[in-house]
């Protein structure tokens, strides 16, 4: 397998808290990799630094072979990647279908005379823009709830509404911030089938995820940061055996 | 089943229903001439305000932008038309080379407008549109020294009328018997880029374009997320109303024949505003609605709070233009209680309201 991101020496700092120190890692072609640790380890800082929401204070990523160069949010999705959000973000008052054409922004090109002028160009646009948005309702099990209001749609519901919208960026790396955060045992499972599903589909998906049930059974490599370091890496088996994994977990033992 | 449904599934009662409306439109101004040439103006003026209002709601309704600025842009349309068509430079240019040069214009100011404060946002952005506003009349104002460009608080006047060839659209004319004043054209042509403006408006919103500017004024850091250029798409904003209000500008400066720096005070970015508000922000037949009953109620009241005081005290006792801004304020007031996202609000922005 091929590596599609490269993540090297990241730092990042706020005032005198160290968030990020030396963040090295690597996500091949193909695999679920799950970012895990305890609260304030600094995961969401790093997902924020990735998607360009934060500046690295030091350190680089590479995507898919070449330098990410990011200057403002946006062009992370332009180079392929997309993400959603620990509290979910979603366009409260369009429609669940509207929420997901917005996504294929970023894959489209009408820009104001084509919408003025309409012209057979444009309209052919719209309605692939439509399918693929209907498509992907389908795909994430929203396919009847297309017209319904976003913030009307039920919680689990909503999640998957921002993996179908994230997904029509048409993006190579799929970062999910605690996808599983307030969800029933139903409503994961029914989450961990819809992600192994992306991921046969061609998607690689990088995983936030306090749920450990769902992050040991589903992810193919994980890293632990805790305060703001990486104190391993590798397999679900070999992590949970870590004895920096479980200290950080579960606090030093007494001397 | 909603009244447009109902329509949408009876295509005879659609058209018989825009048959009667063009019939009834294309009929008006001669039914106004007879009340009066002035009433046809006052029409062409209403119809150039709601060319403006549904600029504004572009950047307003569409994008959530609040401008309050906007009257600038109608003034740099017209001052461009006024000092390309007047003795002024005694330049003559023909409107059609003019109209969309006072576009560009105007489009470049908004861009130039927007590039340094789209980063700001709400209250704050409200306030450096407001001084932006200021400082474009205040250049009219003075740019009559050390070079006249502008002539100053005087204005310019004799100002080219439209002309197609020999065809004015200030004279009268006699065609099978109906008398076609100079108004009456003038309404015609403003009816025709009203369709135009409509048309694009409606267009624009349900576009690529139009969901990135509802995405943004949802959620912007979601739609940043999505990959949307958020400044690039507020800019457009800006730049595509900016526009509106440079052809506007334009046309009221033909038709006017006079314009000075008093005609773009803040007062009119506030009635712009209001027209947008009143009506509905980010629905364009709301906005429509607005923008005509705050251009023809303070024209109604004129005429009638004089000889209506008259008649019952037998004297003037309020000024007709206190009535008028009691009567505003008061309809503002109620609006706010009773119909906070306007009098025929877009669904978007009445949940959008509703969640607050």
């Amino acid at each position: 397998m091929s590596i599609l991101l490269d993540a090297r020496d990241i730092g990042k700092r706020f005032g005198g808290v160290e968030a990020l120190s030396a963040i090295s890692l690597t996500i091949e072609h193909g695999e679920i990799y799950g970012l895990i640790g305890p609260n304030g380890a600094g995961k969401t800082t790093f997902f924020n630094v990735l998607t360009g929401v934060y500046r690295a204070d030091s350190g680089g990523f590479s995507f898919d072979g070449a330098p990410l160069n990011v200057s403002a949010p946006h062009q992370v999705a332009v180079a392929g990647i997309a993400r959603t959000f620990q509290n979910i973000r979603l366009f409260a008052n369009m429609s669940a279908l509207e929420n997901v054409m917005v996504g294929r922004h970023v894959r489209t090109h009408a820009g104001i005379f084509g919408a003025i002028l309409r012209g057979a160009g444009t309209r052919a646009e719209e309605r692939a823009i439509h399918e693929r948005a209907r498509a992907l309702l389908d795909y994430v099990g929203l396919a009847a709830r297309g017209n319904e209001i976003a913030h009307s749609l039920p919680y689990g519901d909503q999640r998957r509404l921002e993996i179908a919208r994230a997904l029509a960026t048409d993006p190579k790396l799929l970062a999910l911030d605690e996808p599983a955060a307030g969800m029933n045992a139903t409503e994961t499972a029914t989450l961990r089938q819809l992600l192994e599903r992306i991921r046969t589909d061609g998607t690689t998906l990088l995983l936030i995820e306090h749920d450990m049930k769902l992050v040991m059974g589903l992810c193919d490599r994980i890293a632990v940061l805790d305060y703001g370091r990486k104190i391993a890496e590798g397999a679900p088996a070999a992590v949970r055996k870590d004895a920096a994994v479980i200290e950080a977990y579960l606090g030093g033992e007494l001397a | 089943m909603t009244f447009t449904d109902k329509l949408k599934t009876n295509p005879t009662a659609l058209w018989s229903g825009v048959v009667l409306i063009a019939c009834a439109l294309i009929a008006l101004p001669f039914a106004l001439a007879m009340a009066g040439t002035t009433w046809v103006r006052v029409t062409n003026l209403a119809i150039l305000f709601t060319l403006l209002a549904l600029g504004l709601n572009i950047v307003v309704g569409f994008a959530g932008l609040l401008d309050l600025g906007y009257i600038a842009f109608y003034g740099v349309g017209a001052y461009v038309y006024a000092l390309l068509a007047s003795p002024q430079f005694n330049l003559h240019l023909p409107f059609w080379v003019i109209l969309p040069i006072g576009a560009l214009a105007a489009c470049v100011f908004g861009v130039l407008l927007g590039a340094p404060t789209l980063k700001l946002r709400g209250d704050y952005l409200a306030i450096v549109t407001l001084g932006f506003g200021e400082i474009v009349r205040i250049f009219f104002n003075n740019l009559s020294q050390p070079v006249n460009i502008t002539n100053g608080p005087q204005g310019i006047s004799r100002i080219d009328p439209f002309t197609i060839g020999s065809f004015s659209f200030s004279q009268n004319e006699v065609l099978l018997g109906l008398n076609f004043s100079g108004p009456i054209k003038y309404y015609y042509l403003l009816l025709l880029v009203l369709i135009a403006v409509i048309v694009i408006n409606l267009r624009l919103e349900d576009s690529r374009i139009g969901r990135a500017w509802q995405a943004i004024r949802e959620d912007e850091v979601a739609a940043q997320a999505m990959g949307i250029n958020t400044t690039r798409i507020k800019l457009l904003a800006f730049a595509m109303g900016a526009s509106f209000g440079g052809v506007a500008g334009g046309m009221f400066a033909a038709m006017q024949g006079f314009i000075s720096p008093e005609s773009f005070v803040l007062v009119e970015s506030v009635m712009v505003l209001s027209m947008v508000v009143l009506g509905g922000m980010g629905n364009i037949w709301g906005v429509i609605v607005g923008a005509l009953l705050l251009s023809f109620v303070p024209e109604l009241l004129r005429h009638t709070v004089d000889p209506l005081q008259r008649s019952l005290f037998g004297r003037l006792i309020v000024e007709p233009e206190v009535v008028r801004m009691l009567l505003f304020g008061l309809a503002l007031m109620l609006m706010m209680l009773f119909r906070p996202a306007g009098l025929w609000p877009s669904k978007v922005r009445q949940r959008e309201l509703a969640d607050e």
